[in-house]
């Protein structure tokens, strides 16, 4: 039980990052029905804006308090990324749009390798070290049993990284949702030609898409950065697929389909290497993938395609 | 005279290499009811999306209020004050009523929503029941309203008209056509009307153009072209209850 609730706890937490990965996928895929391969690599920029940003402030700037810095850090990093996204689109996707399809996912691969490239060439290819910086938490079970010491934690970091996707997630349906600029992305994801006849900007709207999913992206970055605390120029890889791999089990288009599939991967990850092998923890993710999409072509949230005409 | 709400003069649009229009010439006055009818196929639509620079006309001119919009972008030409309603209506399926019609207020000052809002709902009853159901949902005549009155929510000066009549019962359609009238009359909106039903847009337009595979071949009042043999024997007989 107190196993099963640490685990949960930290499934939680990774689920929490590749959801905030994977609503990326899940917009530009709504709205312009393309895959963007170099979202994850996205992300990986985003770590590494973060990292710079924190190492600017603390060590060249001497900034102390850390609340303040982490605040300045996160909104350097959205914006910086933000720009990268946006960049993205406008050089490599918008030349392409009314090409045929595959052109753009060609183009998303070859995006993906250069944005990996230039940072390895640009940064260096080793992984770079960053000392844990919020240490403790809360302790929420602890005593001693017949089959040795249990300890059930909740650190401070778990929490900050729970918290701030839910208020994100939160913000980000109500957007969607409730504003006008999300009514005309809905609105440009059922029906481009339409939203431009009612005056919607598609191009400006498509490129907000971008910007916000990296924005996401860039938080996840910033997130993994300081879970882990080693980057490198490849950690956009496979944080990539498995958000892709949520955005797809949780109805890819749909947002809380996202949100719900990057928590359900998280925690088959976490619950397959504490309970069975961690080599495959992949594995499983993947299968249950497959299983969902044998049963349940759209996703778990998905739309189904027919519309009453 | 004064000058046309809308010029279109030589217009040629194509579709990759197939032509669909070839040398157009129509011109709307303020306040008018104009339609342009026609069989299948004729280029109808493709003048009513030419005008919105979707697909932009590859050769002529369009003015619209004097500018000439023949190379806007199409978000910029509807934000200049015309809305169109247009072929196989377009709904937003997955927005509420309510939204689609915010949507169609995109361009509109947000503090005459609510009474343009309320206005729309007096011309058209049926929307207000169904304000929070989806788009897709609706029956093809209440879609119908719905696309007409999106367009209306944006204070058109020049409202465009793809087809309101089709696939809709007798009844609706002249419901349809009775609020098109209306506002003519009482609010000098200035329509440009594309139909089949050639009858009932004759009767209600000032002018019409007869427009048969890519160019105009008549035009006149509605209540000339209606007694015209070639008009009656191509598009109303059997046509017109």
């Amino acid at each position: 039980m107190e196993y099963f609730l640490q685990q949960l706890i930290n499934g939680l937490t990774l689920g929490s990052i590749y959801g905030l990965i994977a609503i990326g996928y899940t917009m530009v895929y709504g709205i312009i029905g393309m895959i963007n391969f170099a979202h994850g690599d996205i992300f990986m920029i985003g770590a590494f804006i973060a990292l710079a940003t924190f190492l600017i402030l603390t060590s060249v700037l001497g900034f102390a308090f850390l609340p303040l810095v982490l605040l300045i850090v996160l909104i350097v990093s959205m914006l910086f990324t933000a720009a990268w996204g946006w960049t993205v689109e406008r050089i490599a996707y918008r030349p392409l749009r009314g090409s045929f399809r595959l052109a753009p996912l060609i183009t998303a691969i070859g995006m993906s390798i250069v944005l990996q490239n230039f940072v390895q060439i640009s940064q260096g290819a080793r992984v770079k070290p960053l000392p844990p910086q919020i240490q403790g938490g809360i302790t929420l079970m602890q005593g001693d049993t017949e089959t040795g010491a249990i300890l059930v934690q909740l650190s401070y970091m778990q929490i900050i990284i729970i918290l701030t996707t839910l208020v994100l997630m939160a913000g980000f349906t109500l957007l969607i949702s409730r504003t006008s600029l999300g009514r005309s992305q809905r609105a440009c994801e059922q029906d481009r030609k339409m939203a431009s006849l009612l005056g919607v900007n598609v191009d400006r709207t498509i490129s907000l898409t971008f910007v916000m999913g990296a924005a996401l992206a860039s938080v996840a970055g910033l997130m993994f950065l300081l879970l882990y605390g080693v980057i490198d120029f490849y950690i956009g890889f496979l944080a990539g697929v498995k958000a892709f791999t949520a955005a797809v089990l949780g109805g890819i288009g749909s947002l809380p389909g996202a949100m719900l599939g990057g928590i359900l991967i998280g925690l088959i990850e976490v619950f397959w290497s504490g309970y069975f092998s961690v080599e495959y923890k992949d594995v499983a993710a993947f299968s249950i993938l497959a299983i969902v999409l044998i049963f349940l072509p759209s996703g778990l949230l998905g739309k189904p395609e027919v519309e009453k005409v | 005279m004064a000058q046309p709400l809308l010029s279109v003069s030589g217009v040629e649009t194509y579709y990759g290499k197939i032509v669909a229009l070839r040398g157009v010439d129509v011109e709307v006055n303020p306040g008018e009811i104009v339609t342009l009818i026609g069989a299948n196929g004729a280029g109808k639509s493709t003048l009513m999306m030419t005008i919105c620079g979707s697909p932009q006309a590859r050769t002529g001119r369009i003015l619209y209020d004097g500018t000439d919009i023949t190379r806007m972008p199409t978000h910029e030409i509807m934000r200049l004050g015309i809305a169109q309603s247009p072929e196989g209506r377009r709904i937003f399926p997955r927005m509420t009523v309510l939204e689609n019609l915010q949507m169609g207020a995109q361009l509109v000052a947000p503090e005459h929503f609510d009474s343009d809002l309320k206005r729309i709902y007096e011309l058209f009853p049926r929307l207000k029941e169904r304000a929070s159901q989806r788009g897709g949902t609706l029956s093809g005549g209440e879609q119908q309203m719905l696309a007409i009155a999106r367009a209306l929510m944006g204070r058109p000066k020049l409202l465009l008209l793809d087809e309101p009549s089709l696939g809709l019962a007798p009844l609706i359609v002249k419901q349809i056509f009775e609020v098109i009238r209306e506002l003519n009359k009482s609010e000098g909106l200035t329509v440009f009307l594309v139909e089949q039903n050639a009858f009932h847009a004759l009767k209600l337009a000032h002018r019409a153009y007869v427009m048969v595979n890519g160019r105009i071949t008549m035009s006149g009042t509605g209540a000339e072209l209606l007694k015209r043999p070639e008009v009656r024997a191509a598009y109303l007989e059997g046509g017109a209850h």
